[in-house]
């Protein structure tokens, strides 16, 4: 039961994967990501951590997409835009980080070819992981807000290209948004 | 993992719902369709010129990275008060510090006046 | 045939989302039927009279056929697929919620040890339709009301995030049905009033910013009819249109149902004597606890619509302003201010 649900589970998110890449629609190619972070979410279900699956939704599913969608309202692409990604010279680039890729994921694999010891039942429960996070890892965590600070801080720099006294009013869409 | 069973049955039966109810109205409406009723509809003029996928303007993309941020903090706030009583005082000041430095990058904002939404 | 405990589980799951939807589908029909009669009375009209016979009751019934009745239209310019499946999206994440939401005693769907999380969690899906919903209508006005529909939902799901924590933080779980345990014994010990102000604090802003994310006024700006036609859903019709209305209506129930369960104890009623105890039989306890949690939450739902034909609407400047300059520093403030008491205490 266990493996069929994963087998279907797996094969559609990386079908989704797939699909992300071969659909030339911006926003199509962003929603078939969402399907894929929805089977993540539900790989972490099946892995029994309910709250790392919750936060997949949360931050990928949620945050992340609106923010991906918002992009692609800002960056003006029409209906059948494309990329000139044909050249030999970019094919062949897209070979050798599609490669390396695989050998990291490969290495990373590697420690895995045992079946790994049964983990605790509880590993995936909000106390657990909480009790790790602010126990154990508690300076990544201090660290990941500097993290944020500094995506904040971005944004800033990013709008004060120009001031906000001089800014046009939006692109084109007389401020009416 | 048993306890989905019941969030992944109320999505079946969600979905199947909206399935029925949309093979409903596709079958029994009337089907009378002509150019200018497949026009985008704007109060009943000639669509505006120009494509309805225009550029927004950049504060869009200040909302949605903020939303970010502080939706990450909310994921990290979750775990953190479920065990708070375990925690005790240390936990208070380890999030005290990471709100902190959050809430300097959200003070920062506010002072550079980049929330003004025009 | 025997009957495993597992196939008892499945069929008893099947039941309960089935009555689920069901009960949602009454719901919006009644509170349709109620927001228009309130309206009309707030503004001293009838409403509806005819249909029915008794006050126009079955009003919303002869507009739900009619609705199916009507012509499926999609705009030339629309991307068909995307068009086609926005609807699917928002109604099936705003049921979602309904999944942890605790009816009564026994009639919670799946109490998640991550209840509340994972409500946070969905209710950006219905984000994720609108957009989709906006964008794949190809109209101008349309894609205008997603942005701003989608701009202002998640702009509030910042403070609703921060005020459902004081509730966890006070108990110690996110299970939505531990949270409702804790209150038990009279309306004293539920969350609102056994810990002031906190509580009342996030209450408020909880109620508020719910009001922003179902999209109703004083924010609705996103369906601003005067400038924006209707909204995100303006090239919807049919069916197609009504599963958008449908799925607004159940997100008032939803936002009003979480506040009834984290906030205002949940299915016990206010006085420990007017709970039916489960010694009289586990139906009638259940269902007593059910007509406490619809009184509380229908309650909540009126009072949502008594302020949508009181309020005026905001302007998106006083609508960001109001969320990340007045919202999100008092609810952090709150957040910290709870911990500091429980630590001293």
């Amino acid at each position: 039961m266990e493996l069929i649900l994963f087998l279907i589970i797996g094969l559609t998110v990386i079908g989704a994967g797939m699909m992300v890449i071969l659909t030339k629609n911006p926003v199509t190619s962003a929603l078939y990501l969402t399907l894929a972070f929805f089977g993540l979410a539900a790989l972490y279900v099946l892995l029994g951590a309910p709250f790392i699956a919750a936060l997949q939704v949360m931050v990928y599913a949620g945050a992340i997409m609106v923010l991906f969608l918002f992009i692609v309202m800002l960056l003006n692409l029409r209906d059948k835009q494309t990329w000139e990604l044909t050249t030999g010279m970019r094919r062949a680039l897209g070979l050798v980080v599609a490669a390396g890729i695989l050998l990291v994921a490969l290495a990373a694999m590697k420690g895995l070819v045992s079946p790994p010891a049964p983990l605790d039942t509880d590993m995936g429960s909000p106390a657990a992981v909480g009790l790790a996070l602010y126990r154990r890892f508690l300076l990544p965590f201090e660290v990941a807000s500097v993290l944020l600070l500094i995506a904040i801080i971005g944004v800033v720099a990013m709008l004060k290209q120009k001031s906000p006294e001089q800014a046009p009013e939006g692109g084109g869409t007389d401020g009416r948004t | 993992m048993n306890d989905f069973l019941g969030v992944l049955l109320l999505l079946i039966t969600a979905v199947g719902l909206t399935v029925i109810i949309l093979l409903l109205t596709v079958y029994l409406g009337p089907k009378r369709t002509n150019p200018v009723k497949e026009l985008q509809f704007e109060t009943g003029n000639r669509p505006s010129p120009g494509s309805a996928r225009e550029r927004f303007p950049v504060h869009f993309y200040l909302v949605a990275i903020l939303f970010v941020v502080f939706d990450i903090e909310i994921a990290f706030l979750y775990p953190w008060a479920v065990n708070f009583r375990k925690l005790g005082l240390f936990g208070l000041v380890e999030m005290g510090v990471f709100i902190l430095i959050l809430t300097t990058g959200w003070y920062y904002i506010l002072k550079r006046g980049v929330l003004k939404w025009r | 045939m025997t009957f495993t405990p597992e196939i008892i589980n499945l069929i008893i799951s099947v039941g309960f989302a089935l009555s689920v939807v069901a009960f949602v589908a009454v719901f919006v029909l009644i509170a349709i039927w109620l927001e228009r009669k309130i309206s009309a009375h707030m503004q001293d009209r009838l409403g509806p009279m005819e249909t029915g016979g008794w006050h126009g009751w079955l009003q919303t019934i002869a507009d739900a056929l009619k609705l199916l009745l009507k012509e499926d239209i999609i705009p030339q310019a629309a991307d068909r697929p995307l068009f086609k499946l926005a609807p699917f999206i928002v109604f099936t994440g705003t049921m979602a919620s309904f999944a942890v939401i605790p009816f009564g005693a026994h009639l919670i769907g799946s109490d998640l040890n991550i209840g509340v999380y994972y409500l946070v969690a969905v209710s950006s899906l219905v984000v994720i339709g609108i957009l989709m919903a906006g964008w794949s209508s190809n109209n101008k006005w349309a894609l205008y009301g997603a942005m701003r529909s989608a701009a202002q939902m998640v702009s509030y799901e910042i403070p609703i995030g921060l005020s459902l924590l004081v509730p966890i933080m006070l108990i110690g779980s996110m299970s939505m049905e531990t949270l409702t345990n804790a209150q038990a014994g009279g309306f004293w010990k539920w969350t609102l009033f056994s810990h002031p102000p906190f509580a009342i604090i996030a209450f408020i802003i909880y109620f508020w910013a719910s009001l922003a994310e179902t999209n109703r006024t004083p924010f609705d700006i996103p369906e601003a009819e005067s400038e924006l036609v209707a909204g995100y859903h303006v090239e919807y019709s049919a069916m197609r249109f009504a599963m958008f209305f449908l799925s607004e209506y159940a997100n008032m129930f939803v936002v009003s149902s979480v506040a009834t369960a984290l906030f205002l104890g949940g299915w016990y009623a206010p006085f420990r004597f007017l709970d039916v105890p489960i010694e009289v039989g586990v139906i009638w306890h259940n269902l007593a606890g059910l007509a406490w949690f619809s009184l509380k939450a229908i309650l909540l739902v009126c009072i949502q619509m008594w302020l949508r034909w009181t309020l005026p609407r905001l302007r998106v400047d006083q609508l960001m302003h109001i969320c990340w300059k007045i919202f999100l520093p008092f609810s952090f403030a709150n957040v910290l201010l709870v911990s500091l008491w429980i630590v001293l205490k």
